[in-house]
């Protein structure tokens, strides 16, 4: 099932890659993530190279990279006074909010993507969890930037101007960080060159995330089995109460 | 050294857990409390949802509760039967505890709850324990012994379905006892704890028991209500924390051996003034979040699907 969406998506992602004067190549430091025991985050290295078959055509050149996590239902809650004390009132519910959301650009991104282009294509921040045109009142955009807000503050979302390299006017690269509270899933990179603000092409690839070793053991056997998880941490608190009392009269003894 | 907690989905310091597991053993030690109260609140400060918090501290207490019973055991100091009792309430309390928690959790309240009940109950147990203790300090001041009490025959003693128990020296009707323990057992399952800080006064001042059969007892049964909120909260919100626990247990088991030699060389009085002057401090805490305006007022919760 889950090679299937793999291969959709891939599928997909190739589809829109028509030939035109300048096309993309390019590759990463790791198409899987493993969360270890140890796993406090990671880094992609996102690097490539454009593609041309005739002279460097004229305009202004950009380079839009944008990683993306499996989308997610979320609610977003707002505590407010009520009764004398702050407790959860207003929620919003975002049906496919994304995990993770990372762009990074060659110059500031105003400049690089035009308006029509961004709204088209849902690249920057807001676009992607605001999807439709813009907000339908001041209250729902407020709940869509607190989402906003919250997920930068932890990492999950980041847009950074300028975090492209650009070298010769043909080779580029960027790191990509990823902080450790990340959503298992299918994460899709998406690079857009950009001439005059107008996406002329495009390459995308797929990054897995997933749990690994232990960690994968423990949180499948809680979520397939959970009544064997039950007994498994029972038994460990069990060997833990008894071993405590036996070391403790074998010392007061000695 | 960071750990990646396989449920709680974060990554935090492993020392940083052992040392909160060691210190509120230290405590559970010294006092001869579950800890519970103390342990999840800190797990909040720490960043773990409240409801991983909540099922793991569960989880804790079975290892605490196990390892206190059985010298209690060798002691004959546990009423076996009114443990029983107490038992069936609170397997009772603790399924409609954990429904609540999830009902509670799928329309964003639990927090709420969780941070009420805290309040309220350390408040009302840390103020008593407090004017208890001062007056204990004052009375020894002033070289005066209390009066010895007298049994008293209340309501307790009119009701129907009486019960021989043997242990306790008691012959008392068994719905007083299905109430307390169906009470901490709702409790349990909400707030994470074992309860022995709610039915040791309850079994002292509502059931009448003898004081020295009192922990015994209380301990028995919270391992099996601890052990069944684990498996319901394992079974329905999927949010006990195996890594987690396990670093917990393990400091908890070393700081409670350490908390009970401490707790042999100080005097009674000044550690229950210390214990109750604890369970103010961490009350006055929550209530801080209920009555000032937070830093930030909203929060994401990721529907499960």
């Amino acid at each position: 099932m889950r090679i299937l969406a793999v291969l959709l998506v891939a599928l997909f992602l190739q589809s829109f890659t028509p030939a035109r004067a300048e096309s993309l190549v390019a590759g990463m430091s790791q198409n899987l993530v493993s969360i270890d025991a140890t796993f406090v985050g990671s880094e992609i290295l996102i690097f490539g190279a454009v593609k041309r078959e005739a002279p460097i055509p004229e305009g202004e050149m950009g380079v839009v990279i944008v990683v993306e996590g499996p989308r997610e239902a979320v609610t977003v809650r707002r505590k407010e006074r009520r009764y004398g004390i702050y407790l959860n009132a207003e929620s919003m519910d975002f049906y496919s909010a994304p995990s993770f959301y990372a762009v990074a650009s060659s110059g500031p991104l105003d400049e690089v993507l035009s308006e029509l282009e961004n709204v088209a294509r849902r690249i920057t921040v807001d676009r992607a969890v605001w999807g439709w045109a813009s907000a339908d009142s001041p209250e729902e955009e407020e709940f869509a930037s607190a989402l906003i807000r919250l997920r930068e503050d932890s990492g999950l979302f980041a847009e950074s101007a300028d975090n492209v390299t650009f070298k010769q006017k043909t080779l580029f690269d960027t790191a990509i960080e990823l902080p450790a509270n990340l959503t298992e899933g299918i994460y899709i990179a998406q690079i857009f060159l950009t001439r005059e603000g107008s996406i002329v092409a495009e390459y995308g690839t797929l990054v897995q995330v997933r749990k690994v070793g232990l960690e994968r053991f423990l949180y499948n056997l809680a979520q397939d089995q959970p009544f064997a998880y039950a007994m498994l941490s029972l038994a460990i608190a069990i060997a833990a109460g008894y071993i405590a009392s036996a070391a403790f009269v074998f010392f007061s003894r000695s | 050294m960071q750990i990646y907690l396989p449920i709680a989905e974060i990554s935090v310091n492993a020392f940083l857990l052992l040392g909160l597991g060691g210190m509120v053993g230290i405590l559970s030690g010294m006092f001869g409390v579950g800890g519970g109260f103390l342990l999840t609140p800190l797990l909040f400060f720490i960043g773990i949802s409240p409801a991983v918090a909540v099922a793991t501290g569960t989880n804790q207490i079975v290892a605490s509760s196990f390892s206190g019973v059985l010298a209690h055991l060798k002691r004959k100091t546990v009423d076996l039967k009114m443990g029983c009792v107490l038992l069936g309430g609170g397997l009772v309390g603790s399924a409609l505890g954990v429904q609540l928690f999830a009902y509670l959790t799928s329309i964003g309240q639990v927090d709420l709850l969780v941070t009420l009940a805290y309040v309220v109950f350390l408040g009302i147990i840390g103020a008593l324990m407090l004017i208890e203790s001062l007056g204990a300090i004052l009375r020894t001041r002033g070289g005066r012994t209390p009066a010895p009490k007298r049994r008293k025959h209340g309501w307790v003693h009119a009701l129907p379905l009486k019960m021989k128990f043997r242990t306790s020296g008691l012959y008392i009707s068994a719905i007083p006892p299905i109430l307390v323990g169906m009470m901490v057992g709702v409790l349990a399952a909400i707030m994470g704890v074992g309860g022995g800080f709610i039915m040791v006064p309850a079994m002292i001042y509502i059931l009448g028991m003898p004081t020295k059969v009192v922990v015994g007892t209380s301990l028995f049964q919270i391992i099996f209500v601890a052990a069944f909120t684990t498996t319901m909260h394992a079974t329905t919100s999927r949010t006990v924390d195996i890594v987690l626990a396990l670093l917990l247990i393990v400091g908890g088991v070393i700081g409670a051996q350490i908390g009970t030699r401490i707790g042999i060389r100080i005097k009674a009085e000044q550690t229950r003034i210390l214990l109750a002057l604890l369970v103010v401090g961490v009350c006055l805490n929550l209530a801080m979040d209920l009555l000032v305006r937070p830093s930030e007022p909203y929060s994401i919760t990721v529907e499960a699907n």
